[in-house]
C-alpha cells in the first residue's frame, strides 16, 4: 500500500514534470492504464500501481475555445493517449480553432513559473505514430 | 430504486421564492425560510408540520443546519446531499424513503441562491485541480463545450440545432410572467452572440440569477387531506457519473442513461407516456444529451430531434415550458426549480403555457459537468 505520510501521488507526478516526463500509472493486475495518479487502482481496489512514463502521443479526443476578454483565443482539450488514459490539455503552436479532433499530438512540457510547477501541454505531431 | 414504491408520496406544496435580483445582503436562507412559508401556504400546512428538512446551496456549507437553525426547526429526518443542480431530485428520494420507512412525515426541500447579486465566482468558488486548473478552462461552460465538440463531431450535431433549444425556451419564457427574459430571440441572434466557450456562445448558456424555491412533501394518505391535488412520486433515480469532466468516459453519454430507466421501472411507465419533460439545461447541449439519455429519441439523434421548433410551444414535445436555466431563472443549482414546474403542469396551473391534459411529467436534474443525474416521474390520481 500507498504510504502518504512519505509521498503522495500528486507530488510523484509532479517531480515526474520537472523532469520533462508524462508520468501515469498502470495496474499490474490486470495492466489497466490509470490516470490521474492514485494509491489504489480504482474498481478493483489493488495497490498493484506500477509508475510508467507516457510517450506522449495521442490524439485530441473533444476541444473547445475559451474566450477570455482581452486575451487571445485560449484552446482547451481532452487528450487520449496512446497508453490509454485521458487527460485534460492544451494544444499550442496553431490557432486554437485549428486544433480539431482526432488530430495527433506529442506531449511538451510547459516550464511553469514560480507559483505553477511545470505541466505538460501538446502540439501538432503531424503523422506520428 | 430499490425499495421505493411508485406513488407512496406527493408533493402538496410548491413555491418559488423571490427570483431573479434579490436586494443586497439577502441570504440563501432568507430565500429559502421564504419560499418555505410560500410552499406550506400552497398546501394549508403549518410550519411546525414539518419534522424534515433537506436542502443543498453553494453558498452555505452546511445549508440544512441553517435553514434549521432560521426557522428552528428540530427534524427528525435531514440531508444535506449535495451533488450540485440535481441534489433536490436526490433530496426527493431520500425523502421518500424515509418517510416510506415511518421515520418522517412531512419533508421540505429548500434551495436559495444570490449568486447574481455576489457574483458567480463568490457564490460558486472553483476547487482547484492540478489536472484541470492550469489549462484554464473557463468552467462549467467550458466542460459542456467538450461535450458538444463531441457531439458535433460524432453525429453531426450543428450549431442551429444547439440553437433551437434557446430559441424554444426564450419562447416558453414569453408566456411565464415569472421569466427574467422578455424579449423573443432568433437563431441567428444566438449563434452571432458572444462566444464564451466554442460551440457555445452566451446564449447557449444559462442565465446567471438569484433566486430559490421548496417543496413540501408528504405520505400520499396525508396528501390526500390537503388543499391541492396531490402531485405523486411515480419514480426516481439517481446516479454519479464524474465528477471532472477529464473524467467523463464518453462525453456524448450522460448517467442520466443509468437514473432515466431506474425511474421508469420503479413508475412501470415508458417515455411514450410523459406528457411533458422538465430537462436542467444548463446549456443548451445538455437537453439534447437528456432527450437521448432518458429514451425520447436514439443516441446521436437529439440536434435533429430539436429541430423546427419541436421542443417548443405547439411543438412535438413540451420540454422546459417554464422557458428553463436558458430564459426563465437561473441561480447556479436550478434543479428544485426544475421539478417545481413539472409539478405545476400536472396540477393543471400553467396557465397560458399549460400542457393539455398533463398527467405525467418528467424531472430530470444535472448536477456539476454532466456529473451526476437525477430523474423524478410526477403524476396526477389517475396515473397511480
Amino acid at each position: 500500500m500507498h504510504d502518504l505520510k512519505h509521498g503522495s501521488p500528486l507530488n510523484t507526478y509532479i517531480e515526474h514534470c520537472g523532469k520533462g516526463e508524462l508520468a501515469y500509472q498502470v495496474c499490474t493486475d490486470d495492466n489497466t492504464p490509470v490516470f490521474f495518479p492514485r494509491v489504489v487502482a480504482p474498481k478493483t481496489g489493488s495497490p498493484n500501481l506500477e509508475w510508467r512514463i507516457s510517450k506522449g502521443l495521442g490524439a485530441v479526443y473533444a476541444t473547445t475555445i475559451v474566450y477570455y476578454k482581452n486575451e487571445p483565443p485560449l484552446n482547451v482539450a481532452l487528450i487520449d493517449l496512446d497508453e490509454g488514459f485521458r487527460m485534460m490539455s492544451r494544444v499550442e503552436d496553431i490557432d486554437a480553432a485549428q486544433v480539431k479532433i482526432g488530430m495527433r499530438v506529442k506531449m511538451r512540457m510547459h516550464p511553469g513559473d514560480d507559483k505553477q510547477p511545470p505541466y505538460p501541454v501538446f502540439t501538432p505531431a503531424g503523422d506520428a505514430k | 430504486m430499490n425499495g421505493l414504491q411508485k406513488g407512496s408520496v406527493a408533493v402538496v406544496g410548491v413555491a418559488e421564492s423571490d427570483l431573479g435580483q434579490v436586494a443586497p445582503n439577502t441570504s440563501p436562507t432568507d430565500l429559502m425560510a421564504q419560499a418555505t412559508m410560500r410552499a406550506l401556504a400552497d398546501c394549508g400546512l403549518k410550519l411546525s408540520d414539518i419534522d424534515a428538512v433537506l436542502s443543498a446551496t453553494s453558498q452555505s456549507r452546511y445549508s440544512t443546519m441553517a435553514l434549521c437553525e432560521y426557522l428552528r426547526i428540530k427534524p427528525k429526518f435531514f440531508d444535506g446531499t449535495m451533488i450540485g443542480g440535481s441534489s433536490f431530485m436526490s433530496h426527493l428520494a431520500h425523502a421518500q424513503a424515509a418517510i416510506q420507512q415511518g421515520i418522517c412525515e412531512v419533508a421540505v426541500i429548500a434551495y436559495g441562491s444570490t449568486q447574481r447579486t455576489v457574483s458567480r465566482a463568490a457564490a460558486s468558488p472553483r476547487e482547484y485541480n492540478f489536472f484541470e486548473t492550469p489549462y484554464r478552462p473557463f468552467f462549467p461552460s467550458s466542460a459542456y463545450a467538450l461535450a458538444a465538440s463531441r457531439h458535433m463531431h460524432q453525429f453531426g450535431t450543428t450549431r442551429e440545432q444547439l440553437a433551437e433549444v434557446a430559441v424554444a425556451a426564450r419562447k416558453w419564457a414569453l408566456m411565464n410572467p415569472a421569466a427574467w427574459e422578455k424579449e423573443p430571440l432568433t437563431i441567428e441572434q444566438v449563434l452571432n452572440a458572444r462566444m464564451v466557450s466554442y460551440p457555445l456562445t452566451v446564449r447557449d448558456c444559462c442565465l446567471v440569477t438569484d433566486g430559490g424555491g421548496a417543496i413540501i412533501v408528504t405520505s400520499a394518505a396525508r396528501a390526500r387531506s390537503l388543499k391541492k391535488k396531490p402531485v405523486y412520486v411515480l419514480g426516481v433515480g439517481e446516479a454519479i457519473g464524474h465528477t471532472t469532466i477529464s473524467n467523463m468516459p464518453d462525453l456524448t453519454v450522460t448517467a442520466a442513461a443509468e437514473s432515466g430507466p431506474q425511474a421508469f421501472r420503479m413508475a412501470g411507465l415508458k417515455p411514450a407516456d410523459v406528457d411533458m419533460l422538465s430537462l436542467y439545461d444548463a446549456f443548451t447541449i445538455t437537453p439534447i444529451l437528456f432527450l437521448e439519455d432518458l429514451g425520447f429519441c436514439p443516441k446521436g439523434e437529439g440536434g435533429r430531434f430539436v429541430s423546427n421548433g419541436a421542443i417548443a410551444p405547439g411543438g412535438k414535445l413540451a420540454v422546459n415550458t417554464s422557458g428553463g436555466g436558458l430564459s426563465y431563472c437561473h441561480p447556479g443549482m436550478y434543479g428544485l426549480l426544475v421539478m417545481i414546474e413539472a409539478i405545476r403542469q400536472v396540477r393543471g396551473e400553467c396557465g397560458g403555457r399549460q400542457v393539455s391534459n398533463c398527467e405525467v411529467a418528467l424531472a430530470h436534474g444535472n448536477g456539476g459537468v454532466l456529473s451526476t443525474q437525477c430523474t423524478v416521474l410526477f403524476g396526477s390520481e389517475g396515473t397511480l
